[in-house]
């Protein structure tokens, strides 16, 4: 697999860049980061190994009132919000975080995913019917270069 | 990662309350795979028209979501219940079964937009435990 990323931008529609910074304006992040970080605990409960020091993760009803889960939710939405930032160099935006994830959190760069998926849900749930599936298609492309940036520092 | 009895309680009760809007959930969840990860189209190069709310769409949705509801109903026995439909998978439509993944994820986003105070997180794990019970079921005659 090759790496050869240099001077390779993501193409953003103007439908897809509207699109980001209109839910990012929309969504309220201290619900929205502690609620997907919770489900991502409590629906895939393998990812509570990079928790460890979180303390009381032993149930849903605990997940949901942990205040370092919900202080947690908010540091992840603070970084995506670079992301929305800087759509155009979200990969050069996540290197030290990359970096942070990889080699410090060693976390399987699998686990990205899981929580863009819980992000994704949501979402879903703050925006119902706003969330289309042209709204839903941007958000997950967002996601997905936002994945492939965290991924980019691991070897 | 098999489905407890709690599972079990908790996709039904969920399913019986959604089932009322059951068309839409199908059509909206194949619609937005569609739509969100393309390549999926590939599987649909014969009908005329792919967009959100076609008739082709609407009526595979319907076809879908049918079989999830019978699939609930007989939770217990879910690789005997789709043995028919599985083999129509793997000899017929020879769908990649990580498919099986994407519409699920976007029948739990469905949900999640037209559901959000009911579709809680212990909602959501039965259900995704269930779906990917579903897939295995699925691709049980595959090879």
């Amino acid at each position: 697999m090759h790496n050869n990323q240099q001077g390779k931008m993501v193409a953003w529609t103007d439908f897809e860049r509207a699109t980001i910074k209109d839910i990012f304006s929309k969504i309220d992040y201290e619900i929205v980061g502690p609620a997907a970080i919770s489900r991502c605990l409590i629906v895939y409960p393998w990812t509570q190994r990079y928790f460890a020091g979180f303390g009381n993760l032993y149930n849903a009803a605990a997940i949901t009132s942990n205040p370092k889960v919900a202080a947690h939710g908010k540091v992840v939405m603070q970084g995506l919000e670079k992301a929305v930032k800087n759509m155009d160099n979200i990969k050069a935006t996540f290197t030290e975080l990359s970096t942070l994830h990889s080699e410090k959190l060693q976390v399987d760069p699998d686990n990205f995913m899981l929580l863009g998926d819980c992000l994704a849900i949501v979402v879903a749930s703050q925006l119902g019917k706003d969330f289309t599936p042209e709204v839903h298609a941007a958000f997950q492309k967002f996601l997905a270069v936002v994945v492939s940036s965290l991924r980019r520092q691991y070897y | 990662m098999s489905l407890s009895a709690k599972d079990k309680e908790t996709v039904k009760a969920f399913w019986a309350k959604v089932s009322g809007r059951a068309g839409d959930i199908g059509s909206d969840a194949v619609a937005r795979m569609l739509t969100v990860y393309p390549q999926t189209k590939t599987y649909f190069s014969h009908w005329k028209d792919l967009s959100p709310g076609s008739a082709p769409v609407r009526k595979h949705g319907g076809i879908v979501v049918a079989s999830i509801t019978d699939a609930v109903n007989k939770i217990d026995d879910l690789a005997g219940s789709l043995l028919t439909l599985s083999e129509l998978h793997a000899f017929t439509l020879r769908v990649d079964p990580a498919n099986f993944k994407i519409l699920a994820q976007n029948i739990l986003v469905v949900l999640a937009t037209m559901f959000p105070v009911d579709f809680t997180p212990e909602v959501h794990m039965a259900l995704d435990k269930f779906l990917g019970a579903l897939a295995r079921a699925l691709s049980e005659k595959y090879r």
